[in-house]
């Protein structure tokens, strides 16, 4: 009896690796060793191949049989190798045919009664079957949809073992493999807006900052008293943020994917809409950076890559959370070294903080009084540390709404509120500019530029620039502050259609990075 | 005779012409000791072939060999031993087999394996 392979995929992290999956039936008495680096899960293969067989009027034959999953030295776990582990032992018992099986990638944890369950992962197996030059396989059919995001890579979806391997050969009655995925809601479109910039009234100046936020990539820091509206201007960002590319949009699916629990991500995280992730205050240290034991998972941060990140009460969280999030805001990724190797997680979000301005929250609020001693209120905002509010070009003081406002919002007289799809164009527009500026560099938006290349290359007016200058003299803006000022000046520039920093731009520009203490101001 | 070891009783008659056929002398049957049995004992070109038969009827339980536990095989290799000692043939080449007789409708399929350990 010969060796016969079938093949599956490793993960670790976002990468994965081809794994070549032998099975051997040697003429001795019945017994089946899986051997290869399996973890618990994996092991436990044995048990649910051997039932699934059974169940599906296929059963393993009565001798040894011996499963290795090559290469031995990478580390292999959970359920997404049973499907591979059956197609290899029925290939080596000659129930299905060994030359088809080895033609098609195979992904799926088996139940029982041989039906195929559903697993996390699935998109990034696939990239990566595909970039090692596989370019068929068969998934449970909850992940087609996924698994169909892959261009140039056929899938096809399988609800049971019987199907699987009726598919190759074996004479077992059973329904066909499906093409196409059965989803119950389509994803929306990329044009879809749920919450729009137009429902927000008055706050003028803090849509302006949004949109210059949005256009440069900008990080945002929200202060203002409850009710001002910080929640609701954050959560409208990603309605006026570019959709993603396809790029994008596999990279953020891929990372849903691999974190998505009961293994089947719905189909909203398949669409082209920035993500939005706005974690509560008390959340683990693992779950917001990622983690987990021996094998690492994604945590929020990188969740919200390509989209936006939303820490309200920003200052609540651990100090430990906060200081951690200086990695990704500068590297655009997250590393996490576990004993089964180092997981690269991208994590380029946008961050947007929201804050009161004191643990009471009325500071500075116009109607009622605060009541925090001084203290209270500079701990509460000293929580957010000098390099972390250093990474934090926009800085924002909101007010309430005023009742003149809402009063003329309530008789309909939205004369102000701009739409999202009005302003996405904008927001479009001024990237499309910044990106032709930048053609030939790494970066496409403002907030990634350098300080050297701004210096360098896109150099001000000294003229237009006096403001700032006049600022680092007196030392009311540090050097790093200024490139902020600088980058800031350019998105404004954008947004206006200017193909130069106006000394409007610059003004605008110091007006929203604010001092460099948040205290203080 | 209850109808299990008339089972059995028939699937070692099976295995006895299954292997005199091939050529093996039977030597012993049903030789028990004070720690078990064993089926047969065959003699096949001065090898002492130790088999154990496991018959069935019908295959809902699982294949055969399936109920030749790691256990049953140590027993085997044990009992082995103690029948050498007893026949004081020792220095003979020796070798374990596994037999299953399978009745299923009306026909009888042999499936042996051999230097099972």
């Amino acid at each position: 009896m010969a060796v016969c392979k079938s093949y599956a995929v490793s993960l670790l992290g976002l990468n994965g690796t081809i794994v070549e999956i032998e099975a051997e039936i040697s003429s001795n008495l019945p017994s089946f060793v899986l051997v290869g680096l399996p973890d618990a899960s994996l092991s436990e293969a044995r048990d649910r191949v051997r039932s699934a067989a059974h169940n599906s009027s296929l059963s393993l034959p009565g001798r040894r049989v011996t499963v290795n999953l090559s290469p031995a030295a990478v580390p292999k776990r959970g359920a997404i190798f049973d499907l591979a582990i059956a197609m290899a032992i029925f290939a080596a018992d000659s129930k299905v045919r060994p030359d088809s099986v080895i033609e098609w990638v195979h992904l799926g944890e088996l139940g029982l009664d041989g039906t195929l369950r559903g697993v996390a992962g699935i998109l990034p197996s696939v990239l990566a079957a595909k970039r090692a030059g596989y370019s068929k396989v068969i998934v449970p059919i909850e992940n087609l949809a996924e698994a169909q995001m892959v261009s140039g890579v056929q899938a096809m979806g399988a609800s049971n073992l019987a199907s699987v391997a009726a598919f190759h050969g074996a004479r077992v009655k059973a329904v066909a493999l499906v093409h196409s995925p059965v989803v119950a809601t389509e994803p929306p479109g990329a044009d879809h807006i749920e919450l729009d910039l137009g429902d927000v009234i008055g706050q003028d100046d803090a849509v302006d900052a949004l949109t210059i936020a949005a256009a440069g990539g900008h990080h945002m820091l929200l202060i203002g008293p409850p009710g001002a509206g910080k929640t609701m201007l954050a959560e409208r960002l990603p309605s006026i943020l570019p959709p993603q590319t396809h790029e994008e949009a596999l990279e953020t699916a891929a990372l849903k994917s691999i974190a998505a629990i009961g293994g089947v991500i719905n189909a909203s995280a398949l669409s082209r809409g920035r993500p939005f992730e706005s974690p509560h205050h008390s959340a683990s240290l693992v779950s917001l950076i990622g983690g987990g034991a021996s094998f690492p998972r994604p945590g929020l941060v990188s969740l919200a890559n390509n989209g936006v990140l939303f820490l309200d009460e920003a200052p609540e969280f651990q100090r430990s959370f906060l200081e951690a999030l200086r990695q990704p805001l500068e590297s655009g990724e997250v590393l996490i070294h576990r004993s089964s190797g180092v997981a690269r997680f991208p994590a380029r979000f946008q961050l947007i903080m929201a804050a009161n301005p004191c643990p009471c929250g009325n500071f500075s609020g116009q109607a009622r009084a605060c009541v925090c001693v001084p203290s209270a209120r500079l701990a509460y905002l000293n929580k957010l540390s000098g390099p972390l509010l250093d990474r934090i070009d926009v800085r924002l003081r909101l007010q309430a709404a005023k009742p003149a406002q809402l009063a003329l919002a309530s008789l309909g007289a939205r004369q102000v509120g701009r739409s999202s799809t009005e302003v996405r164009n904008m927001v479009l527009m001024a990237r499309e500019r910044a990106s032709r500026r930048l053609s030939g560099t790494p970066w496409v938006v403002n907030a990634h530029v350098p300080g050297s290349y701004l210096r360098r290359h896109l150099r001000l007016d000294s003229e237009i620039a006096r403001p700032l200058n006049l600022a680092l003299d007196r030392g009311k803006l540090s050097m790093r502050g200024y490139d902020r000022c600088v980058r800031l000046a350019w998105s404004s520039a954008d947004l206006a259609g200017s193909d130069s920093v106006r000394a409007e731009d610059v003004a605008k520009a110091i007006s929203l990075r604010g001092g460099d203490q948040v205290t203080s101001w | 005779m209850n109808l299990r070891q008339d089972l059995g009783r028939y699937g070692e008659d099976r295995a006895a012409i299954y292997l005199e056929d091939l050529g093996y002398e039977i030597v012993d049957r049903n030789w028990r000791s004070a720690s078990g049995e064993i089926d047969l004992i065959a003699a096949e070109s001065g090898r002492i072939v130790f088999v154990e038969v496991k018959t069935r009827n019908g295959s809902g339980y699982g294949h055969p060999f399936e109920a030749i536990t790691p256990d049953k095989v140590v027993r085997m290799r044990r009992l082995a031993a103690e029948w050498c000692a007893q026949k004081q043939a020792s220095g003979v080449r020796i070798r374990l087999d596994a037999i299953s007789v399978l009745i299923s409708g009306g026909r009888v399929s042999i499936e042996h394996l051999k230097q099972v350990f």
